[in-house]
């Protein structure tokens, strides 16, 4: 053991975790909790992977084979739904619970009660919301953006479960991220300035603020559908004075910047690990902090990009469009930075290094699909076609996703004490990224060809391509089942992890032992 | 760490952060009515004529009429014409007519809507059957009017308004018999 890990003056903490299920059920272990965290996010993403393989075998002919035009709706919205709050979201927190603690040299999450309720409440919430989809009139079926009316006047009756899934949700988040930001705040080791943070650090913090500044509206706007379902008031519908549009407002006032509590931890990540494989350190550590700041920034005036086509008046066109090409711009000094890092670096290309370049490449391409949608004129013929769908699955499938595996396999030496296999690893990212780009790449051009989204059916032109986007959805999702092989194979032998296992990696969470003891850093480092 | 302020102090301000991002979500309700008053879209037209209430003998606009139906309901809605001449500062009028053809009282509301919303803010109404309810009994048949006045400074380049009206059922929401015969 190593000297950082000292427990005196802690004779009241147990040195080890308890024993049985109740150790879960009680921990308020940041390692603990962020196992979990990781363990219930691959669960739904393997819950949501199962219901995009629906979509995609109902897509992979034209024509209706497989489900009910009706199911496959609640499969569109459940799929959606399930990725973004139960694989994503709680993916990065997990992360955070994790990593945050050792980067910066804390014993713990600066509130661990409120680490466990907001863990537990996760469970809860989705156990709800895929009950529904067993309730006599169906799951909800609007879509995971729940435009009203669709999800008031229109929704089936388990739209009630919905809403109240969302409320456990949301004040999960928000518990977590007080948690995050209490943490970073109050909890660095003597030495650690703000400016000496790793990024991933940085990242979250932003994000946390993200997170506390929207899931409240978010929680806003379920509540205006409540009362419009249940209590006879009229926020959303024009026949009692409301309009469905404002619902819009509302709901991408949230959703833009929900976008960005996907991507920035990723950002995050990707910033630790190609300055380790590259030996080299970042680029410009100060741009990337102030190109986070300024993407969280606009995040929040630039929403009516997703409403080019409801009518609003012409300055407000100029004015979204222009706000959100702007975002490109700290956008590419990040994707600069990243670059530069490599640049005459002594690379390496290890799984997690395979990951983030990928991501550095892919994102882009998510990023420049989301630059052509800015254009308010041909966002206008974009608009609920494939080509939406192609542009956010390219930033979040190789963006968050590939960030987060990118992450797992980085820090999986760490958390387990054992070394993955790296032929597995690498055949999980070859065949991940083979298949993400055959899923994805063809759904440009059907959509630029018109094909609309959420449709079980199709024109018989856009055939092909479906069925290329099918087979690599299959292939895609096969491998996934293939990366908890590795995993599990990796907690259960492989070759000891020594405390460092790149030789390029900088940073405190490097200075204990692996697997990271139960508690660490109880008596904080010292940074220079 | 030494200076930074307590725990307790940090998360009372966050979570006074997220009331206020929570109420302000409520707050978008009113900021867009207001929004929409000033862009004059969403049907939002211009408040009284205050203008000169002479008229414009040197132009003409043409005033086109739209009725809608929301989806299921029953009524019959139309305008008696389909469009009129009018010149800005003069008092126009049209009337439309609705027939409640089921064999139970009804209540509906009328939603308006105009279009360009550049001209929205030179379109006066000074009367309207959307500014009421309206109840019908089974078969009943009523002429309702709408009154209004386009601005003498509405820009040159507007030759042509429309008018459109949506008519929603809200029968279960307003009972026929609480509400008032509107028209
Ligand atoms: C350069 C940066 C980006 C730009 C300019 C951009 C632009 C846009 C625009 C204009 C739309 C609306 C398209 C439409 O509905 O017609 C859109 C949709 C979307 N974007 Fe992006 N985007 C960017 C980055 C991202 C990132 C980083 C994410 C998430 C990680 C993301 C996720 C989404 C999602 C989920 C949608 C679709 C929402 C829906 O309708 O279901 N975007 N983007
Ligand atoms: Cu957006």
């Amino acid at each position: 053991m190593s000297a950082v890990i000292d427990d005196h003056g802690h004779a009241d903490h147990a040195h080890g975790p308890a024993k049985g299920l109740m150790r879960w059920v009680l921990t308020t272990n940041h390692k603990d909790i962020g196992t979990l965290y990781l363990w219930f996010a691959f669960c739904m993403f393997l819950l949501g992977g199962s219901f995009a393989m629906v979509i995609r075998a109902e897509l992979f002919q034209p024509g209706l084979q497989i489900v009910e035009p009706a199911f496959f709706n609640q499969m569109t919205t459940m799929h959606g739904l399930v990725m973004v709050f139960g694989a994503v979201m709680p993916a990065f927190v997990g992360l955070a619970n994790w990593m945050i603690p050792l980067m910066i040299g804390a014993p713990d999450m600066a509130l661990p009660r409120m680490n466990n309720f907001s863990f537990w409440l996760l469970p809860a919430a989705f156990l709800l919301l895929v009950s529904t989809l067993f309730t006599p009139g169906g799951g909800p079926n609007f879509g995971w953006t729940f435009y009203a009316p669709l999800s008031t006047t229109y929704a089936p009756e388990s739209v009630t479960y919905f809403i109240f899934a969302i409320h456990l949700m949301g004040i999960s988040s928000i518990m977590g991220a007080i948690n995050v930001i209490a943490t970073i705040l109050n909890l660095r080791a003597p030495g650690m300035t703000l400016m000496k943070m790793p990024l991933f650090v940085w990242t979250w913090l932003i994000t946390a603020f993200l997170l506390i500044a929207v899931m409240p509206v978010l929680a806003g706007c379920v509540t205006m559908m409540l009362m419009d379902i249940h209590f006879g008031t009229s926020f959303f519908s024009a026949a009692g004075g409301g309009d469905p549009v404002l619902f819009q407002h509302v709901f991408w006032f949230f959703g833009h910047p929900e976008v960005y509590i996907m991507i920035l931890p990723a950002f995050g990540a990707v910033s630790q690990i190609i300055p380790t494989f590259s030996r080299k350190p970042l680029f410009g550590y100060t741009s990337m902090v102030y190109a986070t700041a300024s993407i969280a920034f606009l995040s929040f005036i630039v929403w009516a990009h997703h409403m080019f086509v409801v009518g609003i008046p012409l300055v407000g066109e100029l004015f979204f469009m222009y706000a959100t090409m702007l975002i490109a711009v700290p956008t590419g000094v990040k994707v600069f930075n990243w670059a530069s890092t490599m640049w005459q670096g002594s690379l390496t290309f290890e799984t997690p290094m395979l990951f983030a370049v990928a991501f550095v490449i892919l994102f882009s391409i998510g990023g420049f699909s989301g630059l052509m949608l800015a254009i308010a004129p041909a966002d206008f013929q974009y608009q609920d076609t494939y080509f939406v769908v192609a542009h956010f699955h390219y930033v979040l499938v190789p963006g968050a996703i590939f960030g987060i595996f990118a992450s797992a396999y980085y820090w999986l030496p760490k958390w387990t004490g054992h070394m993955y296999d790296e032929t597995l690893g690498k055949l999980h990212f070859w065949l991940s990224f083979v298949g993400m780009n055959l899923t994805f790449f063809p759904m440009h051009f059907v959509g630029l060809a018109g094909m609309p989204r959420r449709i079980p059916d199709y024109n018989l032109q856009f055939a092909d391509f479906n069925m290329v986007s099918s087979i690599g959805a299959f292939m895609f999702g096969a491998t996934q089942i293939f990366f908890l092989f590795i995993v599990i194979k990796t907690i259960r032998g492989g070759a000891p992890a020594p405390a460092k296992p790149w030789d390029g990696a900088e940073g405190l969470e490097w200075s204990v032992p692996s697997p990271a003891p139960y508690h660490t850093f109880t008596t904080p480092p010292e940074v220079k | 760490m030494a200076d930074s302020i307590s725990l307790k102090k940090l998360v009372t301000r966050l979570l006074g952060v997220v009331v206020a991002m929570f109420v302000f979500g409520f707050a978008l309700v009113p900021l867009y009515d207001v929004m929409c008053k000033a862009f004059g879209i969403n049907g939002k037209t211009a408040g009284q004529y205050e203008g000169e209430q002479v008229v414009d003998q040197s132009r003409q606009v043409r005033v086109q009429f739209l009725s809608t139906n929301n989806i299921d309901m029953p009524w019959e809605f139309y305008p008696k014409h389909d469009e009129l001449t009018a010149n800005p500062g003069a008092v126009n009028e049209m009337i439309f007519v609705a027939r409640n053809p089921t064999d139970r009282p009804m209540s509906a509301q009328a939603v308006p809507s105009i279009a360009p919303s550049e001209a929205a803010a030179y379109f006066h109404k000074t009367e309207c059957f959307c500014f009421t309810q309206q109840v019908l009994q089974p078969g009943q048949q009523i002429e309702m009017p709408v009154r209004f006045i386009v601005d003498r400074d509405m820009p040159k380049d507007v030759k042509h308004l429309t008018l459109s009206y949506t008519l929603f059922d809200i029968t279960a929401r307003h009972p026929p018999v609480a509400a008032n015969t509107g028209g």
